[in-house]
């Protein structure tokens, strides 16, 4: 984000059309780099947190699992703010 | 195969980003340095290298003949009248659209690779069997793209293609450039587009109206030693090819005026 872009947020115009491109383009990338398409990618989230939820209890709205992309690496990241850890499932 | 020859693919994925225009201009500067280049034209489907450098009356054969044998590569190749290290080969003529497979491609390039130092393939739009045939043939490529949404897509696909072809070095050319609209930030910055495509930039060529003016005439911007910004930009990328160090220039950081260092101020990084 740069300058004018706070600027313009702050008088409530819109941001500059070459960071909504950058924007575009790095999610629309890091899709077409992993060959996942949004479902899937839906599907792999519902998927990892039921799993996370067995060992730890995660805030379902917060949760989020997205696509990122730098230096033509991309990377699954999954953040879950955790609410406290279910003690039986670790005796289990 | 002469090991010194320098096979370079140039390719954008996306059609009309100016791949023909690169390669024509390059062919060009690079017979004027005195290196022995040979363009091929990869898309004979809608082949339009010969038109660029002005060749089109003169193509007999081409590529096709030279393999079946019913001519020699000296008849097939096109001399430029001008510049005489230059010589044009089509690979094809649209009607036989069908015959080129990538063993085709490797065999004429070997064969123009024994007597030039440069091979400059021209390769077609798109990522299918035309793209595949071309970079079968190659060791380096030359992505070209220009700062918009859809040809930075389509440059990142072809650049993935390449990387699993094991096509190294992959170098950027970044097309079109308006310094005005990035400094409003209203188009995609260089540095936007090399850090989303992750390619050392070979250089950048700025918007210019004489490439039209020059493509009208057959004659490519560096055949005359034109001062356009674009004759320029083309200029200096065939001497980075060949090894000399020239600085990029920057198009966000042209400009002296208050007004010019307040668009730069205001295009800072924060977060």
């Amino acid at each position: 984000m740069t300058l004018r872009d706070i600027l313009n947020k702050l008088i409530g115009r819109q941001q500059t059309s070459a960071t909504t491109a950058k924007e575009r383009l790095q999610l629309v990338l890091a899709h077409d780099r992993s060959d996942l398409s949004p479902e899937l990618l839906d599907q792999m989230r519902s998927e990892i947190l039921k799993v996370v939820a067995k060992y730890v209890e995660i805030d379902m709205e917060e949760g989020a699992v997205s696509l990122e992309t730098e230096d033509r690496m991309t990377a699954l990241v999954a953040n879950l703010p955790i609410k406290r850890t279910i003690k039986s499932s670790l005796k289990a | 195969m002469s090991p010194n020859t320098r096979i370079i693919l140039i390719c954008s994925g996306k059609g009309g980003v100016g791949k023909t225009t690169l390669t024509a201009n390059l062919g060009i500067a690079l017979a004027k340095q005195g290196v022995r280049t040979a363009v091929l034209d990869a898309d004979f489907g809608l082949r339009n290298l010969d038109l660029l450098l002005g060749l089109e009356n003169r193509i007999i054969y081409t590529a096709q003949e030279v393999l079946e044998e019913s001519c020699r590569l000296e008849q097939a190749l096109v001399k430029h009248k001008q510049e005489g290290n230059l010589a044009l080969l089509p690979a094809g003529n649209p009607r036989m659209l069908d015959w080129l497979k990538p063993e085709d491609m490797q065999r004429i390039v070997s064969m123009l690779a024994e007597q030039f130092d440069y091979v400059l393939i021209d390769c077609p739009a798109g990522v299918e069997d035309g793209f595949k045939n071309a970079a079968s043939a190659t060791n380096e490529a030359i992505v070209i793209t220009t700062p918009e949404i859809s040809a930075v897509r389509d440059a990142d696909r072809v650049i993935g293609l390449l990387n699993t072809n094991g096509i190294k070095p992959i170098q950027l050319v970044l097309n079109r450039v308006r310094p005005k609209m990035i400094a409003s930030q209203e188009m995609l910055s260089v540095d936007d587009v090399t850090d989303i495509l992750a390619l050392p930039l070979l250089g950048l060529v700025l918007e210019d109206e004489q490439v039209i003016v020059s493509t009208n005439r057959g004659e490519p911007l560096t055949l005359r030693g034109s001062r356009s910004p674009a004759a320029r930009c083309y200029g200096n990328i065939a001497r980075r090819l060949q090894g000399e160090e020239i600085p990029l220039i920057d198009p966000s950081k042209e400009g002296k005026g208050l007004r010019d260092k307040f668009r730069r101020l205001m295009a800072t990084k924060i977060f």
